[in-house]
């Protein structure tokens, strides 16, 4: 166990590196630069024209491939520990995986059907 | 031992935290993100256990997947971004009496369940592991969320319907 | 430990300070090997692709404009910041952090060399080798989501929140067949760490490269997983992100100064990362034939060549991205999304049972060449079925909102 505690140890030192480093940048920037406030500089950018407040909805085919891509990710987890012991599971493991990805195919095909893959 | 356990403590005090962040604030992308530090904690303390494949899926389904749809749905609801404390009500009692019964409950239960069992970390959980208990003990399971899966994005698309 | 056939021997057996000082000597060359890279391959892309235009390219900081990288890097510590009054500022903050920590952490499990030995202790050329390395490389993409959509959130702007939901929206898209592109060498390696992928790549005879690296074996998982690493780094024809002609700058229109430098660092780290990252998986990390004339312990051979094989892959793998960056015009959004999942997770899922159906074959004894044949007509025919089912361009369909 002790050993793969240390992996880990060595991942969250390479973290903590990554976090110093950018905060060292962000803080080295802090001494550097200049800050002369000024109102105009603080509104949002819209090529030039005075900003218009925040508009309607977004489309809601945004919300299907995040969903969709939940869906997928879920079943790559699946795949992976049966993807590393393909010849170990031999034919019955094919089987089982072929049903469960054909299952998950019908439901993108679903969408697919339904239109919402289509960009209108 | 003594390490892992301060390491624990640690991680453990980090979630409670933001736990509490997640119910605190007014803002719900602030929420989401609190979650996230709730899942990353759950992750290192399932590394802790040497179960390396639950904690990356973990990150990988939990923060990967499932925050980015709470934010993509808070997004596409146009969420306010500075909210007014009139969002907020004063159910704050009631809800401090049933999330306390709730703890209650649940640390009763885990104790009548496993009284003074200790988890026995011996080794880190391969992958082989987790294969063999996928296609053997939990095969059914496994070809169930299949179905289920597919129930949630049918789900997904009739509310979607323009009606 | 015969458990774990595959752990770094630096990390066995009783702990000095001096494995801690390797351990921190490693972080520290990872971080300087990724600095330095990313300055150069900017400088490297901005001539090449000036070479391609017939213009001169950046020619004044240095020798050949080496240094053009570093001028504007250093250009911009001295910019003000200046933050929207309708941004949400904490997450505003928070933001840059988020999108290069991934592009960081990514390349701790790329091996760059064999084993060797520093001072005393063997170990090997990458930083950490995790027994689940390709999930924790999956896992790692899946968050480089978040720096782009709380960017553009938290600016409380609209061309941002425009580009970063589209933008996050074809991360997520893309991921997907990331994923299952990666499953097609893990099926061949059978092992998920990144150091054992490696090793079974080795070079062995002349033959190896098509032989043992695994880039012929899995082709299809390895041209979507190109495709799809391109389009996750939001490199061009892919980078819809930064449509500056309908979203001004994308998700980081309103960052100024250094925090727009960090987004600009993680954009180009990401590339370089998901590069080496192709080396292992599918071009051999590196394997390559080592200096014949010496003894295969000789310290170029086991120090020298490994690494320059990497580097060379790499940079192969770097000028096909500078070469595209040139040629290909940017892709409509409604083709980037039918080409993520009307085909590239169709054909990888479907790959991925073909390659295992051959696999089990194999060691089930049968013929594999038939095998393989009903296995591609199976998948052939299931995709047939799936695209003639589907509704034709002028068809009607239901309406959404």
């Amino acid at each position: 166990m002790t050993e793969f505690y240390r992996q880990y140890l060595a991942v969250a030192v390479f973290v903590l590196a990554a976090f110093l480093m950018v905060g060292a940048m962000l803080g080295v920037a802090r001494l550097l630069r200049p800050k002369v406030p000024q109102d105009e500089k603080y509104i949002t950018y819209e090529s030039g024209s005075d900003p218009l407040p925040l508009f309607g909805q977004m489309n809601v085919r945004y919300y299907i491939y995040a969903l969709l891509f939940v869906i997928f990710d879920v079943e790559a987890v699946f795949i992976f520990p049966w993807a590393v012991n393909v010849e170990g599971l031999g034919w019955f493991g094919l089987v089982e995986m072929s049903a469960f990805v054909a299952v998950l195919l019908l439901g993108l095909a679903y969408v697919w059907r339904k239109g919402l893959l289509r960009w209108a | 031992m003594i390490a892992e356990n301060v390491v624990f403590g640690i991680i453990a005090a980090a979630m409670a935290l933001g736990a509490i962040g997640v119910v605190r604030t007014k803002n719900v992308v602030h929420a989401a993100l609190y979650l996230v530090v709730v899942l990353a904690g759950g992750a290192a303390q399932f590394i802790l256990l040497g179960q390396e494949f639950v904690a990356w899926v973990q990150v990988l389904v939990y923060i990967g997947a499932v925050i980015v749809l709470f934010l993509f749905g808070i997004m596409l609801t146009r969420a306010p971004m500075h909210p007014k404390d009139s969002l907020d009500n004063d159910l704050r009692w009631p809800a401090a009496v049933t999330s306390l019964f709730l703890v209650g409950i649940l640390v009763g239960l885990l104790v009548h369940t496993f009284h003074a069992d200790k988890v026995d970390v011996q080794r880190p959980v391969r992958t082989a592991d987790v294969t063999s208990s996928i296609f053997t003990t939990y095969i059914v399971p496994f070809e169930v969320v299949g179905v289920l899966l597919l129930g949630a994005l049918i789900g997904a698309v009739v509310l979607a319907r323009k009606d | 430990m015969s458990h774990l056939l595959a752990l770094d021997p630096l990390l066995r057996g009783s702990v000095t300070w001096s494995v801690f000082v390797v351990v921190v000597i490693k972080v520290a060359v990872a971080f300087v090997i990724l600095l330095v890279s990313v300055m150069l391959y900017i400088w490297a892309m901005r001539k090449v692709i000036a070479d391609m235009q017939n213009r001169i390219g950046p020619n004044r900081a240095g020798p050949y404009g080496v240094l053009q990288t570093l001028a504007d890097g250093i250009k911009l510590f001295f910019k003000e910041q200046s933050i929207p009054n309708s941004a949400d500022r904490p997450v505003f903050r928070l933001a840059p952090y988020l999108s290069i920590m991934p592009a960081f952490l990514m390349f701790c499990v790329v091996p760059i060399g064999g084993t060797v030995s520093i001072l005393g202790h063997q170990t090997f050329l990458q930083v950490v080798d995790l027994p689940m390395g390709a999930l924790f490389i999956l896992a790692m993409s899946g968050l480089g989501v978040y720096g782009v959509m709380l960017a553009g959130w938290s600016s409380g702007s609209k061309y941002p929140l425009l580009g970063s939901v589209r933008a996050s929206a074809q991360l997520l898209s893309y991921e997907a067949a990331f994923g299952l592109a990666i499953l097609g060498v893990l099926i061949q390696a059978g092992t998920l760490s990144t150091h054992e992928i490696v090793a079974q790549q080795s070079w062995t005879n002349a033959w190896s490269f098509v032989s043992h690296w695994f880039w012929l074996k899995t082709f299809v998982a390895f041209v979507i997983f190109l495709v799809a690493a391109t389009a996750e780094t939001n490199h061009p024809p892919f980078d819809l992100v930064e449509a500056e002609q309908e979203l001004v700058g994308g998700f980081n229109t309103e960052y100024t100064g250094i925090r727009f430098a960090i987004f600009y660092l993680a954009e180009f780290m990401n590339v370089i990362t998901m590069s080496a990252i192709a080396v292992t998986l599918f071009l051999g990390g590196p394997s390559g034939p080592g200096l014949g004339f010496l003894a295969r312990d000789n310290v170029l051979n086991v120090w020298v060549m490994p690494v320059v094989w990497f580097v060379v892959k790499v940079l192969a793998l770097l000028f096909a991205t500078v070469w595209v960056r040139a040629s290909l015009p940017r892709m409509r959004y409604d083709r980037l999304m039918s080409l993520g999942w009307k085909w590239l997770i169709e054909i990888a899922i479907l790959w991925v049972l073909v390659t295992a159906t051959v696999q089990v074959a194999i060691v089930e004894d049968w013929n594999r060449l038939v095998a393989a044949s009903i296995a591609v007509g199976a998948a052939v025919a299931a995709y047939g079925v799936l695209y003639a089912s589907m509704p034709k361009s002028g068809e009607q369909i239901e309406e959404f909102r």
